[in-house]
């Protein structure tokens, strides 16, 4: 699996597994572009293809604007299952720039949180989107 | 206040971390020679078995396979309760036997009775498949009320009639003759659901053993590793306790099930060293739905006393809990004594009187989830509180403030064991109403009946009893532990902080709170402290997080360390500044002689403290780190009214949550950011409990048929409107930060006021958890 790719051989733990059914978006990396599950795709599907982790969104040590706006709108508490909905709403934001609270609560069908009720990820996510349409 | 100190909303520090994927959870830990388990469980819920791993010995990869036999072999104890129940009849509760693996019996679906160890995880549960094991499978039972059953299969030999304790508090014959006064009884049979915790990171363990120094190491998910070493030590008799160390690295989230001395994690340390390699055990999901510990699972039957204008005179409930198969950590305390004497509510109810049978049943252990024990008092409460205000006919906000316990009333001592330290009930239902426009109501009401909706409102005025708590005082009821914390606050020469708590932090934020109260106390810059939690061998000693105790039972703990290191750096400012301790003053991270421009910043105490070339030695130890620990004088009593609003539709039961209004006291906040969080995660939790949570097993085979996220119904991002929440400040006279906690308050609040909400919404109290469309068609539909 894509995952089991990414964590045990690459590394890069900051994808995570949080459910055995493809349910809980904890795993959710960006392939070519797109947001997936990397707990149901095959590396060897992803053999060739441009694979973005939350490993690669901040730039020489600065956040990205979505990171950002987890971090000022307390989007997070444990953080397991941030990077997927970091990753889940960037693919939103490409698809849908300026999206409403009822579209982001929608989009977010894959992606399960216990600790936050998602009030302050919605939140996070509006204030993203709003910043990289500013381009900050 | 400092804009990074006391009452600041100071962005969290563990977030940079968190969102560039450099958290380090259990699972993203690895070590050389690892190896991995996989848990071979019964299938059954109920059977007698033998086993034989020889086949699975002999396939690829594997490196041993343990049975229940080859750990009464080793010697090792079974797993432990630490809270003794004393019954009706004086005697202690039953404890049956917790083995580590099961030994002939298994008693329910998940029970462990093997561990293969292989070399890659896949080969490990490729083998388990060639473990033998036959199975006689016998009659099981689930439900609690019909584990009281003359006639119902016995899951210990050892607690006839399924019977863990039967037990009691109140003044039973003073609520009898209360009763005997009423001008109206409400009564109410109400069943609080079993739910599944689920943290979304799922358990996990990696034990390590180093021969030559003979200590074991045992990475794990625990909410409190102390406590984990103290039991695996102490009770499990793995090794003694200086030769076990436990280390809780980030957690990703608790809930309450990861407070708990799990088989999977003793097991992981002990094979790590019977093999001498490090092994390495994840939950899977589905492991986690059968064995991390369930929550809630009541039956009871509630009756309201009231006089003909109101008042409330007498409140008389029987419970049944179920405690499941076997005793997990804290399962006696928490439908008794973290449940009952909540039973007084925001009221001054006259009298008061509880009875709860704990019964085993052949399902997953039931502990503690968050609020433990308090949801289900507040559904009881406020279930028949509501019920009551429409059998009388009364506006429910009103009948709640004609008995409130009034806010010069405090210290108020409960009929059921607790004394209340402070409050204004008044005060938070005032908040909620304001903030749910209660006056709009009947306005919004008419407006959904104009597009077909049912409109709805229901309450919750909740009150818990949380930083457990006074040792002398759960010493007294029986609990096996003291439940003080422990801090250390150091000094690094160069005038920097570094704090150990025994809090441990699964998403509370403790890295941030803890930061601010340092730095608003000692005057250090907020960037220059840093917290360490989750480690024993770092921590001097700790019993952890739960019960929404971390700022005021750790806090309080930190607090009283900075006051030693006050104290200490008086001293050598007063030295080095040539006056007397007396004329020295603290303020703002400086020491100065009163009336004088002489001062000393903490920075060059601490220096000079560890560089001590002018400094008293023979009147003081050099260095500048104190140590401390916090017993509480009493719980705290955080308590506020929630207030829901949701539209039904007729046509197909679905109920819309579209309006949440909450009016909490926490006492005083350190960070009013992490605080709101707080409350929301808690709402999500308890509007799932109420709407769509049920772990449901079948019930006569006993199969737990919410195993998976395909079949257990969690709450998502879409089915939350707005939550509002506001707080009022009465601070906690006892503590030394005024602290109340509130870590859990929206999961106690929640489910009351949502299905109040309900049954107002459909005129039909006829509801239960989780009040599913069908359930509620079904329930708008009775008299078709």
């Amino acid at each position: 699996l894509l995952v089991s790719l990414l964590r045990d051989h690459l590394r890069h733990t900051g994808t995570h597994v949080g459910c055995d059914t493809s349910q809980c978006g904890a795993c959710v990396v960006h392939v070519n572009g797109k947001s997936i599950k990397s707990c149901t795709l095959l590396a060897a599907q992803a053999d060739g293809a441009d694979v973005l982790t939350i490993e690669g969104l901040a730039k020489n040590g600065d956040l990205h604007p979505m990171q950002e706006a987890f971090r000022d709108n307390h989007g997070l508490q444990c953080g397991f299952c941030t990077p997927g909905m970091v990753m889940s709403a960037l693919d939103l934001v490409a698809q849908n720039p300026d999206p409403s609270e009822r579209e982001v609560r929608g989009w977010l069908e894959g992606n399960l949180c216990r600790c936050t009720g998602y009030h302050n990820i919605v939140k996070s996510i509006l204030a993203g989107a709003k910043a990289m349409r500013k381009g900050v | 206040m400092t804009d990074m100190g006391i009452g600041a909303s100071v962005r969290r520090k563990e977030d940079y971390r968190f969102l560039t994927g450099k958290g380090r959870y259990l699972d993203d830990i690895n070590l050389p020679g690892q190896c991995y388990a996989y848990f071979v469980r019964s299938p059954y819920a109920h059977a007698t078995f033998t086993i034989s791993s020889g086949k699975a010995e002999k396939e690829a990869g594997v490196i041993a396979v343990f049975t229940g036999a080859d750990i009464v072999k080793a010697g090792l104890g079974g797993l432990i309760c630490g809270w003794v129940i004393t019954g009706k009849n004086g005697e202690p509760h039953k404890a049956p036997l917790h083995p580590l693996l099961a030994i002939d019996t298994v008693r329910y679906v998940g029970d462990p009775v093997a561990v293969v160890i292989a070399e890659s995880y896949a080969q490990a549960k490729d083998a388990a498949e060639k473990v033998e094991v036959n199975y006689e499978p016998k009659p099981a039972v689930t439900s609690p009320t019909a584990a009281l059953d003359k006639s119902a299969p016995q899951v210990h030999h050892d607690a006839p009639g399924n019977l863990c304790y039967d037990w009691e508090i109140g003044d039973r014959a003073a609520t009898d003759a209360a009763f005997k006064k009423a001008h109206h009884v409400t009564k109410l049979e109400l069943v609080n659901n079993r739910v599944i915790p689920n943290a979304i990171e799922p358990r996990a363990a990696l034990g390590d053993y180093n021969p030559g120094t003979d200590e074991i190491t045992l990475y794990t998910t625990s909410q409190n590793p102390h406590v984990a070493r103290l039991v695996i030590s102490a009770f499990v008799q793995l090794t003694p306790e200086h030769k076990l160390r436990v280390v809780a690295p980030d957690i990703g989230g608790g809930f309450g099930s990861k407070i708990f001395i799990y088989s999977e994690e003793t097991v992981s340390a002990w094979a790590a060293r019977e093999l001498k390699r490090p092994v390495k055990w994840t939950a899977e999901r589905s492991e986690s739905f059968m064995t991390d510990a369930h929550g809630r699972d009541h039956v009871s039957h509630a009756e309201l006393a009231l006089d003909k204008n109101g008042k409330f005179l007498g409140l008389k409930v029987s419970t049944v809990a179920n405690l499941g198969a076997y005793l997990s950590t804290f399962a006696t305390c928490v439908p008794t004594y973290l449940y009952a004497t909540l039973l007084q509510g925001q009221y001054t109810t006259e009298a008061v009187y509880c009875e709860v049978k704990g019964v085993f049943t052949h399902t997953t252990p039931v502990d503690a989830v968050r609020g433990a024990g308090r949801p289900e008092a507040t559904y009881v409460v406020e279930r028949i509180v509501e019920q009551a205000a429409r059998d009388m006919k009364m506006d429910a906000a009103k009948l709640r403030r004609i008995n409130f316990i009034p806010s010069d009333a405090f210290p108020y001592q409960t009929q059921v064991a607790l004394q209340y330290d402070s409050g204004n009930y008044a005060g938070s239902m005032d908040q909620a109403l304001e903030l749910i426009d209660y006056k709009g109501f009947a306005k919004r009401k008419e407006q959904s009946k104009a597009r077909g909706r049912l409109r709805g409102l229901g309450f919750s005025a909740y009150i818990e009893a949380c930083g457990i708590a006074p040792s002398a005082v759960v010493g007294s009821l029986g609990a096996g532990v003291g439940l003080y914390e422990s801090a250390e606050v150091r000094f690094n020469p160069t005038g920097n902080v570094t704090v150990f708590t025994g809090s441990h932090s699964h998403g509370q934020g403790h890295e941030t709170t803890f930061a601010q109260l340092v730095s608003d106390k000692l005057g250090v810059p907020f960037d220059n402290i840093e917290v360490v939690h989750g480690d024993t061998a770092r921590i001097p000693f700790a019993m952890g997080t739960y019960g929404s105790r971390s700022l005021a039972v750790g806090g309080s703990a930190i607090s009283k360390a900075i006051d030693k290191i006050i104290a200490k750096g008086r001293k050598i400012a007063a030295h080095t500044l040539e006056a007397a301790e007396e004329d020295i003053e603290f303020l703002d991270g400086n020491f100065t002689v009163k009336g004088t421009d002489k001062k000393m910043d903490i920075a060059a105490v601490a220096f000079s403290a560890y560089v001590p070339h002018n400094y008293p030695s023979d009147e003081l130890e050099p260095g500048l780190d104190e140590s401390a620990f916090y017993d509480p004088a009493n719980f705290t009593f955080p308590a506020g009214t929630h207030v829901c609003e949701v539209e039904v539709d007729p046509e197909t039961g679905t109920v819309d949550v579209v309006k949440w209004a909450a009016a909490d006291d926490f006492g005083n906040l350190v960070n009013p950011m992490i605080v709101e969080g707080q409350v929301h995660g808690g709402v999500a939790h308890g509007v799932g409990q109420a709407l769509l949570e049920g772990c449901q097993y079948e019930t006569d085979s006993g199969q737990l048929l919410t195993g998976s996220y395909m079949d257990y119904s969690m709450p998502r991002a879409d089915i939350f409107p707005d939550i509002q929440v506001v707080t009022q400040v009465t601070p906690c006279p006892h503590n030394p930060l005024g602290v109340k906690g509130c870590g859990e308050a929206g999961a106690i609040a929640a489910p009351a006021a949502l299905i109040n909400a309900i049954t107002d919404a459909i005129g039909s109290s006829n509801i239960t958890m989780p009040a599913t469309p069908e359930k509620v068609w079904r329930a708008l539909n009775a008299g078709r």
